[in-house]
C-alpha cells in the first residue's frame, strides 16, 4: 500500500505539473482526490490493515492527499495568473491613439491678462470696482481737472451723446476715481478694470473700444515713492523679478506730479529694437500723484489726504504678454485664436 | 515739436549725442519721440570745382568733365547737364556714395568714357529751389536740341546758321563764350549774329561755346522754351533741372552737408498740452538749459528803427471785444523788399519742416518757432484807413483765408478787420485779401494773444486748425507779443526787408499778475517721498527762473518764495512746485517704498464672485470667452428682426460716431454674438461655443445715463449642437449657481427665434433668460444656412437665482427600488406636463424621475408617443417592499392616465 501510495503521489505530482489549464487540472482533481479517485481507493482498502497498521497508513494518506491538494492549488493559481496574463495581453491598447477629451473653453487673452492684474492688487488689499461706461463728462472730465478746451473733450477724440457733451462714452477708467471718492470711505484703495471708447479708427493697434485698469490709493501720509514701490512690484509679478522700470515725467488733468512708466525692452534690454521702436523701452501705464484741485472737489482735504492714481491699457499689457502683433485680432474672436489662451 | 539742434545752440550749448539728450530731456519731462540725422542719406558727396569740359565723343548733349575734389588727382565726370561752366562748385557723389531716396551712386561707364560718380541736382540732395533760390535753372531752347515733331516738315531747318530767321524778330545766333552766372542771377555771354555780335540779357544758364540758340533781336533776349512757344519734346534737354552750381562759401572736398546745412539735427518732441512755452526753440532751450545744468543766452531783440512816419497816425488798433484779446501788439515796416530769406534762415525753417516762401512770411515763421509767438504780417494798403480793430464776426460775414477757402462767420469767431471788411481770421489764418504779394510796400506785423478757448472753437467750427490756432487754444503767454514782434522788427532789419517804423502799439487788456508761491521743502518732500535739501530745491527754481538769487539767504531755506515765470502757466500751486523738483531731482532717484498705513480688505464682491464662476462653468462646458463692441448699427436690430415697435430699438446714440457700424449703444447682446458666430462659420471653423459676459445699455438711468445691465450671451453651432444640448449648457450654469425652482417653458414669440424651438427660463416666477435655435430668417440675414444656437440670460437674474450655499444631506440609509414606465399619450402631452403628474400622483416614496425614451413609429398609433421613465423610489425610514412600490407607481399610473390620457405600454 504504500508502494501505492507512493507511485500516485509520484505520478499525480508530475500529472499535475504538466496540467496546462483549468480543465485538466479539474480532470487530475476527480482523478485522484475525487470520491472514486485513486486516493479514495486507497481509502477504501484501510480496512484491510491491522488496527496497529491502519492510524499509520491513515496519516501517510492524508499526508499524500495534503501534499496533493497542495499542488493542486499551486498549480491552479499559476495557471490563472498565466491566463491573466494572457488576457491582458489581448487587452493591451495602442496608447497613442488620441484620448477622450472632453472639450473645455477658454478665457479670452485679455481677461487672463486682466486676472493676474486683479489677483495682485487684490492680494495687496484693493477693491475691484466696476462702473458706467456711458458716463457723465462731468464726471470724465470736469471733476478730473480737465478744463473745457482740454483736446481730450475734443468732438474728433471722444463720443458723445448730446450737444452739450453731458453724457458720453467714458474716453478713460478715471472717473471711477471720482466715483470711488463719492462713494467709499476713506482709506481707498480701489482698481476698475472696464471698457473705454475714444474715437480712433481700428488699425493694429487702434480700436476705438478698449480696455484700461484705473488704480487708485488714498491715505494719510501716501508719497510719490510708495507708487513707485507699488507699481515696481506689480510689474515684477507681471513681468518676473529683476524687471526693470523708469519713470518719466508726464502730464495728466488730474495728476500732479505725473509720469509715465516704462518697463526695459525684454527683447533689447534697453539698447532699441524694432519691439520698442528703438526706444529699449516700452510705456506700459501712466500714473501720478492725485491733484490736489481733484481731491478738493470731492470734498477731501489735499492738507491731510494724498493719493496715487495710475491707469493702464490691457490691450497692450495682453498683446505684449502674448505677443500678440495684431490688435484686431482681440476683437475677431476667432477661435482658433481664442483656443490657444 | 520739432527742434533743430543746431538752432538750439544758440541760446545753450549741448554737446550731448543724439541719443544722450534725447535721453535726458525725456526723463526731465520733454519726451523725445524721434531724432532725425537730416543728411543721414547722404554720404560721400563733396564740393567739387569744374577743371575743364569736353563735349563727349559719342553723345550730342554729354560733357566730360574733369574735377577739383579736394585731392591730389581730378576726378572725371561724364554727365548730361548743360547748366554747368568750367570753374563752378558743384555738388560731386563720388564713387560709392549715397542719396536721398537709397540711391547709391558707383563708377562705372558712360557711353564708353569712365565716369566716376554724379553731379547732383538740388532735387537729387532731397532739397528744392525753395531752400536754395539761387538754384532755380533758366534753360535756353538750343537749336543743336531741336527735334521737330513731324520729321518731315520741321519748324526750323536743321541745317540753320547764325543769322538764319526763325519767326519775327527771332533769329539763330552762336554763342561765342560759356555763359558765366552772376551774382544777380544775369548769365554774361556772347552771341554772333551773322556778322555782328551781341551781349544778350539773359538768366538762362545752359549756354555753351559753340550752341546754336534763338536770340530776339527786339528785346535782346535768348529764347526760351516757352518764348517759342516749343513743347518739351521739342528740346528735350531743355528742362528747368540741372546741376546745383552752389554760390555758398565753400571749396572743393568740403562735405556737401555742411555746405548746404543737411549736417543738423532733428529732434521731435511730444509736448503735453500744459507746456505751450515748450512749443518754441527757446522754451525747449530753457528745459535743455536746466536739464543739462548749461547756461542759458536769451537774447534781447534791438530794432534800429527811424523810418520815415509816425506809427500812431498811420496804424490805429482797436480791440472792442477786449475779453478776447488779452494783449494786441503791433509794428509796422515801410518800404519793404520782399525777397528769399538768407540761408541760415532758410535752413533752420526748413529743419523745423517749414518751408521758405519770402524774407517777410520767413521771419513770421522763424519768430513763431523761436518764440512759440503766432506772428501775422498784413499788408498795410489793404488796412483802409490805416486801422485795425479785432471784432467778433457779424452773422454770415464772409472771409476767405490764404488757403482759398471761403468761410461764413458767426459771432463766435473773432477777426482782424480794417474799418470796412475782415482782414484775417484771428489766431487761425490771414485772408487773401491781405495777403503779402511780391509787390507789397509797407507791412503791419500782428503778434497778439488771443483766448485760447475763442480760437480753439472757432477752428474747430471751421474745420481748420492751423499751427497757430494750435498754439493760441493752449493759451499762450501774453508776456511774449512784444520780445516777439520787437524780434520780428530786428530780423527786417538785420535781413535788410525793409525799414521800421519807431514804436509799438500795444494794447493790454488783461495781463495777468506773475504768481507768487512760497516753496516749502517739507511739504514737497511729504508729498514726493524724498529727502531733498532746501538748498537743493532752491538750486532747481533758480535753474528754472522762477527766484531771484539776492532774496534769500540760507535760513530761509525752510521755505523761500518763488515768483512763476509769465511763460508757465501751468506752475499754481504746491503740487507744481513738487513736480518741477521731481523732474530736476530725477523721477528716477526718487526712492521706492511699499504703501504703509491702515489696511484694507481687499478682493471680490458678491457680484464679481458671480461673473468668476459663470465664466468657469461656461468654459467648463467647453465655451470659449469672446470680447464684442458695445455699440452696433441699427441696422442690427432689423437683422435679428425685432419688431418696429420694440422699447429695445430706443438706444442710445452716439452723436459723432466712427460710422454707422458702431453708432449706438446695444440693448441686445444677440446681434453681437450672431456676428462672431458667423465670422467664424465663415472662416470655416467646423464647431464654435462663444460666450460673453457683456454689458446692454437702456434708457432711463440715473441722471440721464443708461441703465447697464450684463448678459451672459452663449452661442455656438457645430456637428453636436442643438436646441438640447443648449438647454444642457444652461441647466448645468442654473445647476452651478445652485439655483431652485427652474423650469422652462416654450417660448414662441421671440422673432429673433425659431418658434418651435425656444425656450424660456423660469427660476420660480422670473424669466431668467431666453435660449434656443437662431430663427432660419435671421440666419439667412446673417448669409448662413447654419442652425446657430443661442442663449441670452440676465446676470442680475441669474443672481437673484443664485441658492444658497449647500448644507449636507445625509445619504440614504436604506435601498432604493426603481421602476420603468412606459406611457403612451399625445404627441402634443410635454414630458415636463407627464413629469410633473408622476411627481403629483406618487405617494411620498418617489424620489427621482428621468426620462430614458421617447419613441414613435411601430406599435405607436400615429399622433401618439410612448414616453419612458425611470422612477427611483425609497424611503427614509424602511427598506421598501415591493408592494409598497408597486403602490406608488399604481397611483402614479392612474394620475397619468386621468391627468393627461397618458396609459401604461
Amino acid at each position: 500500500m504504500k508502494e501505492q501510495l507512493a507511485k500516485i503521489k509520484a505520478e499525480a505530482l508530475s500529472a499535475l505539473e504538466k496540467a496546462a489549464d483549468s480543465a485538466a487540472l479539474d480532470e487530475l482533481r476527480v482523478k485522484y482526490l475525487g470520491k472514486k479517485g485513486e486516493l479514495t481507493a486507497v481509502l477504501k482498502q484501510m480496512g484491510s490493515l491491522s488496527p496497529e497498521e491502519r492510524p499509520k497508513m491513515g496519516a501517510l494518506v492524508n499526508e499524500v492527499k495534503a501534499n496533493l491538494e497542495s499542488a493542486l492549488t499551486q498549480q491552479s493559481k499559476r495557471l490563472e495568473a498565466a491566463a491573466l496574463e494572457a488576457k491582458l495581453k489581448l487587452e493591451a491598447v495602442d496608447v497613442t491613439v488620441p484620448g477622450k477629451e472632453p472639450k473645455l473653453g477658454h478665457k479670452h487673452p485679455m481677461y487672463v491678462a486682466l486676472d493676474e492684474i486683479k489677483e495682485i492688487f487684490i492680494g495687496m488689499g484693493f477693491t475691484v470696482l466696476d462702473g458706467p461706461e456711458i458716463e457723465l463728462g462731468e464726471l470724465n472730465f470736469d471733476r478730473l481737472n480737465a478744463e473745457p478746451g482740454h483736446p481730450s473733450r475734443d468732438w474728433s477724440d471722444t463720443f458723445y451723446f448730446d450737444q452739450d457733451e453731458r453724457v458720453m462714452l467714458r474716453s478713460q477708467t478715471s472717473p471711477m476715481q471720482v466715483r470711488a471718492m463719492d462713494s467709499m470711505e476713506l482709506p481707498i484703495r480701489i482698481i476698475a478694470p472696464g471698457r473705454v471708447y475714444r474715437k480712433d479708427e481700428v488699425d493694429a493697434t487702434h480700436s476705438p473700444m478698449f480696455h484700461q485698469v484705473e488704480g487708485m490709493v488714498i491715505d494719510k501720509g501716501v508719497t510719490m515713492a510708495d507708487l513707485k514701490g507699488t507699481l515696481n512690484l506689480v510689474m515684477e509679478k507681471l513681468y518676473g523679478k529683476g524687471t526693470v522700470t523708469r519713470f518719466r515725467p508726464h502730464h495728466f488733468p488730474f495728476t500732479e506730479p505725473s509720469c509715465e512708466m516704462d518697463v526695459q525692452c525684454h527683447k533689447c534690454g534697453s539698447v532699441g529694437c524694432p519691439t520698442c521702436k528703438g526706444e529699449g523701452w516700452i510705456e506700459v501705464l501712466g500714473a501720478g500723484m492725485i491733484h490736489p484741485r481733484v481731491l478738493e472737489m470731492a470734498g477731501i482735504d489735499p492738507d491731510v489726504y494724498s493719493g496715487w492714481a495710475f491707469g493702464m491699457g490691457l490691450e497692450r499689457m495682453a498683446m505684449r504678454r502674448f505677443k500678440i502683433a495684431d490688435l484686431r485680432l482681440i476683437f475677431e474672436n476667432d477661435v482658433r485664436f481664442l483656443e490657444q489662451f | 515739436m520739432n527742434l533743430s539742434r543746431e538752432w538750439l545752440n544758440e541760446f545753450v550749448k549741448v554737446d550731448a549725442s543724439a541719443k544722450e539728450f534725447a535721453e535726458a530731456m525725456t526723463l526731465s519731462g520733454s519726451k523725445v519721440e524721434t531724432t532725425t540725422d537730416l543728411g543721414a542719406e547722404i554720404s560721400n558727396v563733396v564740393v567739387g570745382r569744374i577743371l575743364s569740359m569736353e563735349r563727349h565723343p559719342d553723345s550730342d548733349h554729354m560733357w566730360v568733365c574733369q574735377l577739383d575734389v579736394g585731392k591730389d588727382e581730378p576726378v572725371q565726370i561724364v554727365t548730361g547737364a548743360w547748366n554747368i561752366h568750367v570753374g563752378d562748385l558743384v555738388p560731386v557723389a563720388l564713387h560709392n556714395s549715397t542719396l536721398p531716396g537709397g540711391v547709391k551712386i558707383t563708377k562705372g561707364k558712360l557711353r564708353g568714357v569712365p565716369s566716376n560718380g554724379m553731379l547732383c541736382s538740388l532735387k537729387e540732395l532731397g532739397l528744392d529751389e525753395r531752400d536754395f533760390p539761387y538754384g532755380v535753372i533758366t534753360a535756353a531752347a538750343l537749336l543743336n536740341d531741336y527735334h521737330p515733331i513731324d520729321p518731315a516738315k520741321p519748324s526750323i531747318p536743321a541745317d540753320i546758321k547764325p543769322g538764319g530767321k526763325i519767326f519775327g524778330p527771332v533769329v539763330c545766333a552762336e554763342v561765342l563764350e560759356d555763359g558765366w552766372p552772376q551774382p544777380d542771377g544775369h548769365v554774361h555771354t556772347c552771341l554772333m549774329v551773322t556778322d555782328y555780335t551781341v551781349l544778350p540779357n539773359t538768366n538762362c544758364a545752359n549756354l555753351h561755346t559753340g550752341d546754336l540758340v534763338a536770340y530776339n533781336t527786339k528785346t535782346n533776349t535768348i529764347c526760351t522754351l516757352a518764348d517759342l512757344h516749343a513743347e518739351q519734346k521739342e528740346f528735350p534737354h531743355c528742362i528747368p533741372d540741372g546741376i546745383f552750381v552752389l554760390q555758398e562759401e565753400c571749396k572743393p572736398g568740403d562735405d556737401i552737408k555742411s555746405v548746404v546745412g543737411l549736417d543738423d539735427q532733428v529732434v521731435e518732441f511730444e509736448i503735453t498740452p500744459n507746456r505751450p512755452d515748450c512749443l518754441s526753440v527757446i522754451g525747449l532751450a530753457r528745459e535743455a538749459a536746466a536739464t543739462f545744468h548749461a547756461p542759458l543766452f536769451l537774447h534781447t531783440p534791438v530794432v534800429k528803427g527811424g523810418a520815415e512816419g509816425v506809427l500812431t497816425e498811420l496804424l490805429d488798433v482797436e480791440t472792442p471785444a477786449a475779453d478776447l484779446v488779452p494783449r494786441y501788439t503791433a509794428r509796422m515796416v515801410r518800404n519793404v523788399k520782399i525777397a528769399p530769406s538768407p540761408k541760415w534762415m532758410r535752413r533752420r525753417l526748413r529743419a523745423m519742416g517749414v518751408r521758405p516762401i519770402n524774407n517777410i512770411v520767413d521771419i513770421t515763421n522763424y519768430v513763431m518757432l523761436e518764440y512759440g509767438q503766432p506772428m501775422h504780417a498784413f499788408d498795410y494798403r489793404y488796412v483802409k484807413g490805416g486801422k485795425i480793430i479785432v471784432r467778433r464776426a457779424q452773422e454770415g460775414e464772409k472771409l476767405t483765408t490764404l488757403d482759398g477757402k471761403e468761410h461764413t462767420l458767426n459771432a463766435n469767431h473773432l477777426v482782424i478787420a480794417d474799418e470796412t471788411r475782415a482782414v484775417g481770421l484771428a489766431g487761425i489764418m490771414g485772408s487773401l485779401n491781405s495777403e503779402i504779394v511780391a509787390d507789397t510796400a509797407d507791412v503791419v506785423f500782428e503778434s497778439a494773444c488771443f483766448d485760447g478757448t475763442c480760437i480753439r472753437k472757432g477752428a474747430l467750427a471751421l474745420g481748420m486748425r492751423t499751427e497757430a490756432s494750435a498754439k493760441f487754444e493752449k493759451g499762450l503767454d501774453p508776456m511774449n507779443t512784444l520780445p516777439a514782434v520787437d524780434r520780428a522788427c530786428e530780423l527786417v532789419e538785420m535781413l535788410g526787408a525793409g525799414e521800421v517804423v519807431d514804436g509799438v502799439i500795444d494794447i493790454l487788456n488783461h495781463v495777468p499778475d506773475p504768481t507768487v508761491l512760497t516753496v516749502e521743502p517739507d511739504k514737497i518732500n511729504a508729498l514726493l517721498g524724498t529727502d531733498i535739501s532746501g538748498a537743493e530745491m532752491f538750486k532747481i527754481f533758480e535753474m528754472l527762473e522762477f527766484t531771484n538769487p539776492d532774496d534769500v539767504t540760507d535760513e530761509s531755506l525752510k521755505s523761500f518764495p518763488v515768483t512763476v515765470p509769465s511763460y508757465r502757466g501751468d506752475v499754481k500751486r504746491m503740487a507744481d512746485l513738487a513736480e518741477e523738483v521731481a523732474r530736476f531731482y530725477g523721477y528716477n532717484n526718487i526712492p521706492t517704498t511699499l504703501m504703509r498705513g491702515q489696511t484694507t480688505q481687499g478682493g471680490w464682491s458678491p457680484a464679481q464672485q458671480v461673473e468668476n464662476s459663470l465664466g468657469a462653468v461656461c468654459r467648463a462646458c467647453g465655451y470659449d470667452e469672446i470680447i464684442t463692441y458695445s455699440f452696433i448699427s441699427p441696422t442690427y436690430y432689423d437683422k435679428i428682426r425685432m419688431p418696429e415697435d420694440s422699447l429695445d430699438r430706443k438706444s442710445f446714440k452716439i452723436l459723432n460716431p466712427l460710422g454707422e457700424d458702431t453708432s449706438i449703444m446695444r440693448t441686445t447682446t444677440l446681434p453681437s454674438m450672431l456676428e462672431i458666430l458667423t465670422r467664424n462659420y465663415n472662416y470655416r471653423n467646423k464647431a464654435a461655443k462663444l460666450y460673453e459676459l457683456g454689458r446692454i445699455y437702456h434708457m432711463g438711468g440715473e441722471n440721464g445715463l443708461a441703465v447697464e445691465s450684463k448678459v451672459l450671451t452663449l452661442g455656438a453651432y457645430g456637428p453636436d449642437m442643438d436646441f438640447y444640448a443648449m438647454k444642457g449648457t444652461v441647466q448645468a450654469i442654473l445647476d452651478d449657481l445652485r439655483a431652485s425652482d427652474i423650469h422652462f417653458e416654450p417660448c414662441t414669440d421671440n422673432p429673433s427665434y425659431h418658434p418651435g424651438r425656444c425656450a424660456w427660463v423660469y427660476a420660480g416666477s422670473d424669466i431668467v433668460g431666453v435660449f434656443g435655435q437662431i430663427h432660419p430668417l435671421v440666419a439667412q440675414n446673417y448669409g448662413v444656412d447654419a442652425p446657430f444656437c443661442c442663449a441670452e440670460l440676465s446676470f442680475d437674474e441669474l443672481m437673484l437665482a443664485k441658492g444658497a450655499d449647500p448644507e449636507y444631506v445625509p445619504l440614504p440609509k436604506f435601498p432604493s427600488v426603481t421602476r420603468d414606465i412606459a406611457v403612451v399619450c399625445d404627441e402634443a402631452t410635454t414630458v415636463g406636463a407627464l413629469e410633473e403628474a408622476i411627481r403629483k400622483g406618487a405617494k411620498g416614496l418617489l424620489k427621482e424621475v428621468s426620462l430614458f425614451d421617447i419613441y414613435r413609429g411601430k406599435g405607436i398609433a400615429e399622433g401618439k408617443k410612448s414616453v419612458a421613465f425611470n422612477l427611483i423610489l425609497r424611503s427614509d425610514d424602511r427598506s421598501l417592499t415591493a408592494e409598497e412600490a408597486d403602490e406608488d407607481v399604481k397611483s402614479i399610473l392612474e394620475t397619468l392616465k386621468r391627468d393627461l390620457d397618458a396609459v401604461l405600454r
